[in-house]
């Protein structure tokens, strides 16, 4: 006989969702009111808002030729960015992955320190190095090595954690050193997602270095600031237009070659 | 008998090693090594003696300019930015995600092209924007949130909507249901989980986010900073690191939480 299930006063009239709604909308209601939000300041102001975005319906396309040179330092700034966060990670990710360091202890100390490096927005990154090495790419490039430092080796230490661990067991077997290990059974097995968060990395740092230069470290984002600065929104428009097009081509490109690697 | 190997599989990975060393020549080509200033290493040492030294007085002074208020600003842009967003997101991703196989489909094309400009579009941009319509502070900041976190949310939850099983949604039709209970009975029930796992990760981007928007003058713990460090007050710069460091991990491991939960 089919019988319909019975169900508990809590689950007929939802209780836990209605909690959680209410809870949600009290923090929204306490965010709204400690951040000044009010519909009416926003309606009134928002021809402002309009005005500006008119302008940008306008570009100067005259600015584009000035808008090359910093692009191109971007792609770059963001290439030596990733390879020096890459490579500063792969050694950081062994020491983070279960399955080669048994010892708790150093494992969770490096994890530590990874999480507390995954923590810093990337713009405080650069205004910090912008103070530290002075006004220019290298500070953008080293705020980008930073960066994806904290996101790679994160991705590579989990990619680590997924090998088969058979080859390590029969190097280990066969008396080969810790370095040995390492470099013949783990690196191997690891190397095309290695490369293919390289890539993914690198599609990041491009959308990050685009707007880094805002603080002085170099790149497309100096030009953001100058025109922001200068009320000329028809050249903000071309910038954006500019980043625009940089992220969709690296996008597809990286996607491309990805594809390839699986 | 050796198995002949062609060109290409012989020489392909030495070509794309190539490939990469050359691309990283003109990388490096266009970096000026010489961008160090001089007082670098000066700086290094204030800003590592400042680590070591921060400005425990700055945490609490009860004007509302103190670390644990800004901070809690901060928390308070990013969570009403992120919830309008989630709400603003839905009928986007309804309009983006694509529903049938094969074929080109004109009104998810133009879907995910509004939500990729709207994503690359510099937040920073927006929230300069924002203050020109409702001036400096953090309302400023929460409308950049919210406009910006569209453009992911939206890709992510059109993602949702696609994925999920389309069995339930055959019944319903079948058994002389409408559309709209489809809606109701199907589609909602199928993808609020997903929805809410997803707002919770994007509220964990809008944290960080939201703390550097200060940079610009939309409220938040960013101002300050950047005062911090452009004033070259280093214990202060450490103290307003340190709080940012405890409030993203806080943040992120109860987010994570939360998220483990809903799976």
């Amino acid at each position: 006989m089919n019988t319909i299930p019975k169900k508990s006063f809590a689950q007929k009239w939802h209780v836990k969702a209605i909690v959680w709604t209410v809870i949600v909308l009290a923090l929204f209601i306490a965010s709204c009111s400690v951040t000044g939000v009010d519909v009416g300041v926003f309606l009134t102001g928002f021809n402002q808002f309009m005005q500006i975005f008119y302008e940008m319906l306008k570009p100067d396309w005259s600015y584009v030729p000035f808008t090359v040179q910093p692009i191109i330092q971007t792609i770059q700034m963001a290439l030596i960015g990733t390879l020096i966060g890459s490579i500063v990670a792969v050694p950081f990710s062994v020491l983070a992955a279960r399955n080669i360091v048994t010892n708790p202890a150093i494992r969770g100390i490096i994890r530590f320190i990874l999480n507390l490096v995954r923590t810093l927005p990337d713009l405080m990154l650069a205004a910090i190095f912008v103070a530290v090495v002075g006004i220019g790419p290298m500070a953008g490039v080293l705020t980008l090595a930073i960066f994806s430092f904290g996101m790679i080796s994160k991705l590579f230490y989990e990619a680590i954690e997924t090998i088969d661990m058979g080859p390590i067991e029969a190097l280990t077997a066969a008396g080969a050193t810790k370095t040995q290990v390492v470099w013949f059974a783990v690196l191997p097995q690891v190397y095309n997602h290695f490369l293919s968060y390289f890539l993914y990395t690198f599609e990041i740092n491009v959308r990050a270095s685009t707007i880094l230069g805002y603080l002085g470290a170099g790149g497309i984002g100096e030009l953001l600031q100058r025109s922001l600065g200068q009320f000329r929104y028809d050249r903000t428009a071309i910038v954006v237009i500019g980043t625009f097009i940089v992220v969709v081509v690296v996008d597809t490109l990286s996607n491309q070659l990805r594809e390839r690697l699986q | 008998m050796t198995i002949k190997k062609t060109f290409w599989q012989k020489y392909e990975a030495w070509i794309w090693a190539l490939v990469f060393v050359l691309i990283y020549i003109w990388a490096f080509s266009g970096i000026p090594a010489t961008g160090i200033q001089a007082v670098a290493g000066e700086v290094t040492k204030s800003i590592l003696n400042g680590m070591l030294h921060p400005d425990f007085s700055y945490v609490y002074t009860g004007d509302g300019e103190d670390l644990v208020s800004l901070l809690l600003q901060t928390l308070a842009i990013a969570f009403a930015g992120t919830l309008a967003s989630a709400i603003f997101s839905i009928p986007f991703a309804f309009w983006a995600a694509r529903m049938k196989k094969g074929g080109i489909h004109f009104t998810s094309s133009t879907g995910k092209l509004f939500l990729t400009i709207v994503r690359t579009f510099p937040e920073i941009v927006m929230a300069i924007m924002f203050i020109k319509a409702v001036g400096p502070g953090p309302f400023a900041g929460v409308l950049a949130v919210s406009f910006h976190s569209i453009g992911m949310l939206g890709k992510l939850f059109a993602e949702a909507v696609e994925e999920i099983d389309r069995r339930p949604a055959e019944a319903i039709i079948a058994a002389g249901g409408t559309h709209f209970d489809v809606l109701i009975h199907a589609t909602i029930p199928a993808v609020i989980p997903e929805f809410i796992s997803l707002t919770l990760y994007r509220f964990e981007i809008a944290v960080r986010s939201a703390s550097i928007l200060g940079l610009v003058g939309a409220g938040g713990i960013g101002a300050p900073l950047i005062f911090a460090i452009g004033t070259r007050w280093w214990p202060r710069v450490a103290i307003i690191l340190l709080g940012i460091i405890v409030m993203v991990t806080v943040i992120d491991f109860l987010s994570g939480y939360l998220r483990k939960k809903l799976v």
